[in-house]
């Protein structure tokens, strides 16, 4: 029987003491190892920032990507080795910012990997300038009268992309996450996680607090149908006062790596390499 | 001969022409096709052009013997192109051709293109009554024609067949009927040597295949779009993954990340595209990933020429990307070398788990040419040191990044027991983890940078053609190769005896020594190359310190004629 220590590497986090990415870090392994996922079988995939150096401590297979590119990098993965399970992680910067094209084109592929990010509404690593989903006015090296833009939406973005899988989740609540995680890893198709994760040192608008007094469990709410994309739609747009939190819509869809007909059978990478006889291809050439 | 049809995109110019191609391929001919067509779908001014021969022919002239004139601008733009006695084919029932003030003869052949197509079922077939007219002209019978004609409209239905045959028929016995004994070009029919015809693109799809390929990505770019094209229509037929993605950042990254759990993946493009890859091929440098990246050349910087051809991205692929690691940089000179030379770059790419990119142009890229059939005899599949989950399980503390002489380290792939590593953006220890210390970047630097004297010990020398004790040397390298033999091929034996041709085949790394002897012991030095900036000839000096003087170099993004050579190596 796995546990969560079976994804620990002899390295030490290097996240600043109470970071909301401690408990995604836990919340993954736990949910890995409840799973029965060893970690040769995984592939994480990170990309570049806090987030990012979660590679040094998780145990298994890790690829640490360029900034904004992890998801691409796992969609080559997985169709390469459809028995791997894949998770791309990335930081809100890094995934809505530099690579947020690459999100709503693997929705659109719907291949079966998870997607992980840490969203604390603010660029850490850098040393906190302000995120696409940083809110309107909020104050940072980067935006010293308060940033312009409005914030980014990305469960709102997600569904209205067609994603088979959206949901949001707080490092407040390790528990759930781990449900969460679990629930993204089983589901047949792209997964998008989008996990509140408070920046201790540079966010000090969005705090536990802050996010205590607001959040909402739909996954608790037994009227709530994650099933209904209208439904879905209508809670991704709720910010304020109150912020709903949980698994918002998840449907099953055509997964690619289980109906392209050229990956039935074995995984690619697994197959024996011949050298190929060109016999029924030169004929157009002839 | 040289042949060339010009009419608006559209008007199934090309589709002719490599008929035609075919057709004299399979006469016994050895053929080459070159088209002129601006970036748009519908109008504009096309043309396509063939040289047949009955010696090898890699390269195109600007004087032309037959032009085929589907419109009146072909005849406008291209009637002076053509030699003493040339022969335009033109439909003058609708096209002029009479008051060409040109200062040499002429021959008129007019056929009722428009009639005669619609007799057989439809305008669009005016193409394939002027092949008939061809055909007709230099003395060929049906008889290959006609199963050609077959072969390219079976899928099509037997309506179109019979429609196309007819129409075929109609341009050939307009000519025999009206036009006896007019043309100096006698072309009968000869051996077949049972060739191929096809273009660099469709041959380097092919070298992957036949050597393993399992994942590609790509995303459209002229001129690289057709090896996209081609391998997403065998993909499955062949059992691999072809996907279009995003844009070329996700290309590059998608197959990495297929590489890194073991596919043998490529990717193609040209230079812009590759621009956009450029961060991600440093990443394959850095976590030592294998990748095969294809780059057709197209005259830049921007969105330059998108349909032209230019020699103008070698010192960009050669520094692409920040910081310093190995990669291996070829050029194949026709679609011959571009089969063997891919499927070889799969097998580098894992060996020396590095980048390797593969440099063609649209010259040879897009152009059809007649090869020897592909001997898949000559390819092997060679994962350098990747392991198996056997040979793994007896390695204690396994070391992806383990420090060794010839700086590759044995490669162990995501799924097996014992192998977990980190395959890391940033600089990292011997199990991919961070490491900012002194001696492990120096460590890890100086390992990957070992591959480049691995590989300079073990990859091949620089073809040599010609007669290899000549003083005089031309250098030259990746598709000018063609043209420039076809034309020392036709100089005077004493005149080729003083000649041989350096190709710069594998460029890098490079071939310091071979190279620098040649030069050395040269005469006279003449480099060639299709861009402004010498980039072959600074990287020359870089390397050797032999700064090459005599250039020929071209930049209008048209390839190198026959006539551009002629008198440079004439004077040689």
């Amino acid at each position: 029987m796995l546990t969560e220590k079976d994804f620990l590497t002899p390295n030490r986090p290097t996240w600043c003491p109470g970071c909301g990415n401690y408990a995604i870090w836990l919340a993954l392994r736990q949910a890995l190892a409840e799973l029965n996922l060893a970690p040769h079988n995984v592939l994480l995939v990170f990309g570049i920032g806090c987030s990012g150096n979660g590679y040094n401590f998780t145990k298994a297979y890790a690829w640490h990507s360029l900034h904004g590119r992890s998801v691409p990098t796992a969609v080559g993965a997985k169709l390469a080795n459809k028995d791997l399970t894949v998770i791309a992680l990335a930081g809100d910067g890094d995934g809505y910012g530099e690579g947020l094209n690459h999100l709503l084109q693997a929705i659109r592929g719907n291949v079966d990997i998870t997607y992980i990010v840490h969203d604390n509404k603010v660029y850490g690593l850098t040393t906190g300038q302000a995120s696409p989903t940083s809110d309107q006015g909020f104050e940072t090296k980067s935006s010293p009268q308060g940033t312009t833009d409005e914030a980014l939406n990305p469960i709102a973005l997600s569904l209205a992309g067609g994603a088979s899988f959206v949901a949001r989740g707080f490092s407040g609540q390790a528990q759930h996450l781990k449900e969460l995680f679990k629930a993204a890893i089983t589901h047949k198709g792209f997964s998008l996680v989008d996990v509140f994760q408070p920046c201790v040192t540079f966010n000090k608008v969005n705090t536990f607090k802050w996010f205590f007094d607001r959040l909402y469990n739909l996954d608790t709410q037994a009227a709530y149908d994650k099933k209904n994309l209208g439904s879905a739609l209508e809670q991704s747009l709720i910010w304020g006062d109150k912020i709903p939190y949980g698994i918002f819509y998840q449907k099953d869809k055509r997964e690619l790596t289980a109906s392209l007909p050229v990956l039935s059978g074995a995984a690619l990478a697994k197959r024996p390499m011949n050298i190929r006889n060109l016999d029924k291809w030169l004929a157009e050439f002839s | 001969m040289s042949w060339k049809i010009g009419g608006e995109a559209g008007f199934g110019i090309k589709s002719a022409g490599i008929s035609l191609g075919k057709i004299f391929m399979k006469a016994g001919y050895e053929v080459f096709d070159y088209t002129e067509y601006p970036s748009l779908i519908r109008g504009g001014h096309n043309t396509y052009q063939l040289m047949i021969d009955s010696q090898k022919v890699n390269g195109v002239s600007l004087a032309i013997d037959v032009l085929v004139a589907l419109n009146q601008e072909t005849i406008t733009k291209h009637a002076g192109e053509l030699v003493d006695q040339g022969v335009i084919i033109f439909d003058h029932e609708n096209i002029e051709a009479k008051n060409l003030k040109l200062d040499k003869k002429i021959n008129l052949l007019g056929v009722p293109l428009s009639v005669l197509a619609n007799q057989a079922g439809g305008e669009l077939m005016r193409n394939v009554v002027a092949m008939g007219a061809t055909l007709a002209l230099v003395g060929q019978d049906l008889a290959i024609a006609n199963r050609v004609i077959k072969d390219t409209f079976q899928s099509k239905g037997e309506g179109v067949v019979k429609n196309n045959l007819q129409a075929l028929s109609l341009g050939f016995e307009y000519v025999k009927k009206n036009y006896r004994q007019k043309f100096i070009c006698h072309l009968p029919t000869k051996t077949d040597h049972h060739n191929i015809l096809l273009a660099a693109n469709e041959a380097m799809a092919l070298g992957a295949l036949a050597g393993g390929l399992n994942f590609y990505a790509g995303y459209p770019m002229t001129p690289s779009s057709s090896i996209l094209h081609y391998l997403a229509g065998v993909a499955e037929s062949a059992s691999i993954v072809v996907r279009h993605a995003e844009d070329e950042i996700s290309v590059i990254n998608m197959a990495l990340g297929a590489a890194h759990v073991g596919a043998r993946a490529m990717i193609a493009t040209s230079g812009g595209g590759f621009a956009l890859m450029v961060e991600a091929l440093g990443l394959a440098g850095m976590t030592e990933t294998p990748l095969v990246i294809i780059n057709v050349m197209r005259p830049g910087p921007a969105t330059g020429l998108p349909t032209w051809t230019e020699q103008g991205d070698l010192q960009f692929v050669l520094r692409a990307a920040q910081g310093d690691f190995p990669r291996i940089i070829l050029a194949p000179g026709d679609a011959e070398e571009a089969f063997y030379l891919t499927a070889e770059a799969l097998n580098l790419a894992e060996v020396y788990q590095t980048p390797v990119i593969i440099l063609s142009d649209k010259f040879i890229g897009e152009g059809n040419s007649t090869v020897p059939k592909f001997d898949t005899k000559k390819i092997k599949i060679d994962r350098g040191k990747l392991l198996t989950e056997e040979q793994l399980k007896k390695i204690k503390d396994y070391q992806r990044y383990q420090v060794t002489s010839d700086g590759i380290s044995s490669r162990a792939l995501p799924g097996m027991i014992g192998g977990l590593f980190v395959a890391n953006s940033d600089e990292h220890d011997v199990y991919g983890f961070v490491s900012e210390t002194s001696s492990d970047r120096k460590q890890q630097v100086d390992k990957r940078q070992r591959k480049l004297e691995t590989m300079a010990k073990n990859l091949p020398e620089p073809p040599v053609h010609g007669n290899l004790k000549g003083p005089k040397t031309i250098v030259l390298w990746g598709s000018t190769k063609g043209p420039v033999l076809d034309v020392y091929n036709s100089l005077p034996a004493e005149k080729k005896a003083e000649i041989k041709i350096l190709q710069l085949q594998y460029l890098w790394p490079f071939p310091v020594d071979f190279v620098a002897e040649i030069l050395r012991k040269s005469s006279k030095v003449l480099l060639i190359e299709n861009n402004n900036n010498a980039q072959a000839g600074q990287l020359i000096a870089q390397e050797t310190g032999i700064i090459i003087k005599d250039k020929l170099l071209k930049y209008d993004g048209r390839p190198f004629f026959r006539e551009d050579l002629v008198a440079a190596l004439n004077k040689l």
